[in-house]
């Protein structure tokens, strides 16, 4: 070893090098990770932390000390730095766990979907569920179901956890295992799958999966959907068809100053949640010192959330061409995509576009003959809201433990790796090459005053066409929910629609008509977030999706910030208590509350604790009404 | 810290005063140069600010949220205030969250805060049922120090310490996270395993004796510990040629802690196990410290 990676290194290598070697597969998973890098240039590249965890993790399951202790070795890396950062993430695990782990969405959507009655035909079958190892120390001392703890031999073939929204709600109840996706889960299939996994079986074979319906209503739709289901995903060929590269060449004709004047025209906002303007982000970052980076944001996680992962399962050139578009306007080489460790299937798109863009020229060096060169590189996370966050992104591209940074300095001035970063969402992404091939001023004059453009909506829960839909902004809620995703099924009313996700805001029957757009939504004390909109019956027990909220803030805490730790914590208990209570809002609990909601959006670090209360605030202007 | 002499100077308001400050300054110096003070946990003299307790926030005009004194730098025209109502909000509730998630009885900070700011973490009690407190109990795996990580408020003053900022052994980090996160040396492996050297460092740092000597824990335990019958003698550390200045905290006739003081340019406070742990020898007569002898292995029940 050349270097040496920080002043205690030989003690803590001395020490390393006692520990076992790990087993021939957890190895053999973390020479594919090193791949053609030769050891000395290894140490130092901790951005392979992260992969070799997700390797190590499939290929035995867990994370071993053993393993982890050459993960060590070869980068250089302290090992309480490897346990702290692979103890971060749900989907790894740092004590034996079953190879075979379901990992059930128990999330807001899913409830409705009967996820409890999943739940206890789990808990028959497999008994407790395997808690996360955000819980800290029971973790791994509890004992397993058949009585016995941890050592590997004995440990049962099958296990579960519960888990907040894997981004299927459209067609839900959903679990993950392994690599495949669980969907229309009911008590009946589910049994039998698992009692088909214990003895030993695969199980049956996928029954016919639900639909994601997709539609589109209004001026200049569909854009960003237009490919989507129409072309083979992963065929350049048939996005090319289609218009798709036309942006690029355009971006490329024009230069990287125009082609952000010409975002900036368009009057393109992030699709993200925080509705900053794409272009004036990309001149923020153009104006810094090179080397600079561009990623995009796939870890889409909040709650009723799923178009991201819908345009990257459809339509991945499309958001391959806004990222590489991206990086030659802000002078980048080199983007990443980040995405969300619990979509396997965008993941495996995304991998294989990329092959096939970098195979015809569209990446790499001198790309179309250009003196440009770029490359994209993808990342998975390991099952982490907070991830999204994106500060706290980069920390996990760079194999530090998902805390977000405090800010300034901002992603355009100290971003990925420190250096200037300018870092968008999918969606947002994915409305950059229409944009340059058609022109600002075209995009521009789609939606309203403030908000330009088309939108993705994702609506689930109960409406009879769960799925996603585009429409310019501007038009009614009640537009999407009732005549795209046809409404509440015969026979039952709206009780709340819950827009933005999570972190968002209950709308009421009579706020419907509100259009979606950011001004009009600011106007009644909503955002429009991650553009989910979940819709609930007047037979749903809200307080119970109101619980889930708060268990999902509590339990996707990064941990680092007291209002947001303990707050989130605190939150979850005066809901409890609220609910118990025969949900009148006892004033008493009532102030608390709302000094805790105060103090998280005051003194949190991150948007996570800002906007922990929000949906639970807002419940309680209609739920505290009732008797 | 130390600061450029010509640095060029920036123009702030704290509380309608006008002060000024070297710019890349940190509101928290602009703060303490005006003449006020804010409460600081996480903060730490010899450390990098990180700005994670909260409890320093201040109101910034034009900001949405507030504002971590300790970490964010000043910039021209900026105008602060650190008594509203709004910023007293969130240092009280701060200090509140903390005494009700974990043992802040030996955190002397916390208690000021809390007494100062009026927190009442009692209005939580008949609400908070599980994970009210996270409960853990000491762990005691070494001669020199003992970890009763139920005293911790998540600083990250002792990772740091024990990082590129002081030892360099990096023997410890956050794992798990939100209220499961903790300070562990990976794999919960006891101490003696793991990569520190015990230097001590991490203890010189942490406010709330959530890390501390064995032999104060043991005299707390039985009552003996008391620090008004304890005087500081300050001495040169006799193990070699560096010459660190130590205080030594003797009661009763007897040495019962080792520290070194903040101010001193050579150690910063920090030490190696010898300095901050070789009194034990002048009273035990034995000369076998840990550190040294560690021999790695495995964690049982983990392979
Ligand atoms: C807790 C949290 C989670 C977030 N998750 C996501 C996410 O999954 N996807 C995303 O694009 N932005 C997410 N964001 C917003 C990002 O921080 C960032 O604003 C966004 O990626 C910027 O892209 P845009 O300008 O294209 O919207 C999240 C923010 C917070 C505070
Ligand atoms: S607000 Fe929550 S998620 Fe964000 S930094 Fe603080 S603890 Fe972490
Ligand atoms: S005693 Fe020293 S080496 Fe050990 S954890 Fe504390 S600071 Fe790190
Ligand atoms: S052990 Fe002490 S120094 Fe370390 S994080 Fe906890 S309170 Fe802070
Ligand atoms: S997938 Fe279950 S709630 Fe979204
Ligand atoms: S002292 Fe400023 S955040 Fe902790």
């Amino acid at each position: 070893m050349s270097a040496i990676p920080f002043r205690g290194w030989g003690v803590e290598l001395q020490r390393l090098e006692h520990v076992p070697p790990p087993t021939p597969e957890e190895q053999q998973a973390l020479g594919r990770v090193w791949g053609h890098l030769r050891p000395e240039e290894r140490v130092g590249r901790r951005d392979l932390l992260l992969p070799a965890l997700w390797a190590v993790q499939e290929a035995r399951g867990w994370i071993s000390y053993p393993a982890a202790a050459a993960i060590c070795r070869e980068l250089g890396l302290p090992l309480a730095d490897v346990y702290g950062v692979a103890s971060f993430y749900a989907l790894l695990a740092t004590e034996p766990r079953p190879r075979r782990m379901i990992h059930l969405c128990d999330d807001i959507v899913c409830m409705l979907r009967g996820a409890e009655a999943l739940a206890q035909i789990l808990h028959r079958h497999l008994g407790d569920p395997l808690e996360v190892p955000a819980h800290g120390e029971t973790y791994g001392q509890r004992s397993l179901p058949d009585g016995t703890k941890s050592p590997e031999g004995s440990l049962p073939r099958v296990g579960w956890s519960r888990s907040p929204c894997l981004g299927q709600c459209e067609r839900g109840a959903a679990a993950l295992v392994g690599e495949s996706m669980l969907l229309g889960l009911t008590p009946e299939s589910l049994g039998e799958r698992v009692r088909a996994w214990l003895r030993g079986e695969e199980g049956p074979a996928e029954a016919t999966l639900p639909p994601t319906h997709l539609g589109w209503k209004g001026e200049g739709t569909p854009l960003l959907l237009a490919r989507c289901g129409r072309i083979s995903p992963t065929s350049l060929e048939d996005y090319r068809a289609l218009g798709g590269y036309q942006g690029l060449q355009r971006a490329l004709a024009i230069g990287p100053e125009a082609t952000i004047q010409e975002v900036e025209r368009s009057g393109l906002i992030g699709r993200g949640g925080a509705a900053f303007p794409t272009g004036r982000k990309w001149a923020l970052a153009a104006r810094e010192a090179p080397p600079r980076y561009v990623v995009c944001n796939a870890d889409e996680s909040e709650p009723g959330t799923f178009k991201d992962r819908v345009l990257l399962e459809k339509d991945p050139f499309s958001v391959i061409e806004g990222l590489t578009i991206a990086g030659y306007a802000v002078g980048a080489e080199r983007g990443y995509i980040y995405v969300r460790g619990e979509y396997p299937e965008a993941y495996r798109t995304v991998v294989q576009a990329l092959e096939a863009a970098r195979a015809a020229g569209y990446l790499g060096s001198r790309i179309l003959g250009t003196h440009f060169s770029f490359d994209i590189e993808v990342r998975r996370g390991a099952g982490a809201y907070v991830c999204g966050e994106e500060t706290a992104l980069f920390n996990s591209i760079e194999g530090f433990r998902g805390e977000p940074r405090n800010r300034p300095p901002f992603p355009t001035q100290v971003g990925l790796f420190r250096r200037p970063t300018a870092i968008n969402n999918v969606e947002t992404l994915a409305c950059v090459p229409p944009v340059l091939a058609r022109g600002g001023e075209w995009y521009a004059h789609l939606g309203t005053e403030r908000s330009k453009g088309t939108k993705l909506v994702c609506v689930s829960g109960h409406v009879a066409r769960p799925g996603v839909y585009e429409v310019p902004f501007g038009v009614p809620v009640r537009t999407v929910v009732e005549d795209l995703a046809g409404g509440v099924p015969a026979g039952g009313r709206v009780q709340a629609v819950l827009c933005g996700g999570a972190a968002g805001t209950f709308l009421l029957p009579e706020e419907l008509d509100t259009p979606l757009a950011v001004e009009a939504l600011q106007a009644v004390g909503a955002a429009l977030g991650s553009g989910a909109l979940v819709v609930f019956d007047e037979r749903t027990d809200l307080w119970a999706v109101v619980e889930r909220i708060a268990r999902f803030f509590r339990d996707e805490s990064c941990g680092q910030c007291v209002p947001c730790r303990v707050g989130t914590q605190r939150q979850l208990e005066l809901v409890e208590e609220l609910r118990r209570g025969g949900g009148r809002a006892d004033p008493h609990l009532r102030g608390l509350l709302e000094e805790l909601a105060q103090v998280m959006r005051d003194a949190s670090i991150c948007g996570l604790g800002q906007l922990a209360a929000n949906a639970v605030l807002s419940s309680l202007r209609f739920l505290g009404r009732m008797p | 810290m130390t600061r450029e002499v010509q640095a060029p100077l920036v123009t702030v308001e704290v509380d309608d005063q006008r002060v000024e400050i070297p710019e890349a300054s940190t509101l928290l110096q602009a703060i303490r140069a005006a003449g006020k003070d804010v409460p600081t946990l996480c903060y730490h003299p010899v450390l990098e600010p990180i700005g994670v307790c909260r409890v320093c926030v201040v109101e910034v005009e034009g900001s949405r949220t507030l504002v971590p004194a300790c970490i964010r730098r000043v910039e021209p025209g900026m105008r602060v205030r650190t008594e509203t109502p709004r910023v007293e909000l969130s240092r009280r509730m701060v200090v509140e969250l903390l005494q009700t998630s974990v043992d802040t009885s030996l955190a002397p900070d916390v208690q000021r805060y809390a007494a100062e700011y009026g927190a009442r973490p009692e209005r939580w009690q008949p609400f908070a049922r599980e994970g009210f407190r996270t409960r853990r109990a000491p762990k005691v795996d070494n001669d020199l120090y003992v970890r009763d990580l139920d005293r911790c408020i998540l600083c990250y003053r002792c990772v740091r310490a024990c990082g590129e900022e002081g030892q360099s052994s990096f023997a410890i980090a956050v794992a798990g996270r939100g209220l499961g996160a903790r300070i562990d040396p990976g794999f919960d492996l006891p101490l003696p395993d793991s990569a520190c050297v015990f230097c001590g460092n991490c203890l010189a740092v942490c406010p709330t004796e959530a890390l501390v000597p064995k032999t104060q824990f043991e005299m707390r335990r039985a009552g003996t510990w008391d620090e008004r019958r304890q005087q500081v003698v300050t001495t040169t550390c006799p193990y070699c040629g560096v010459g660190c200045k130590l205080n030594l905290h003797v009661q009763d006739n007897r040495i019962v802690k080792v520290t070194a003081p903040l101010e001193d340019p050579i150690t910063r406070g920090f030490l190696c196990v010898k300095g901050r742990f070789g009194w034990t020898y002048v009273h035990a007569g034995t000369a076998s410290g840990p550190g040294s002898e560690a021999e790695p292995s495995t964690p049982a029940g983990t392979l």
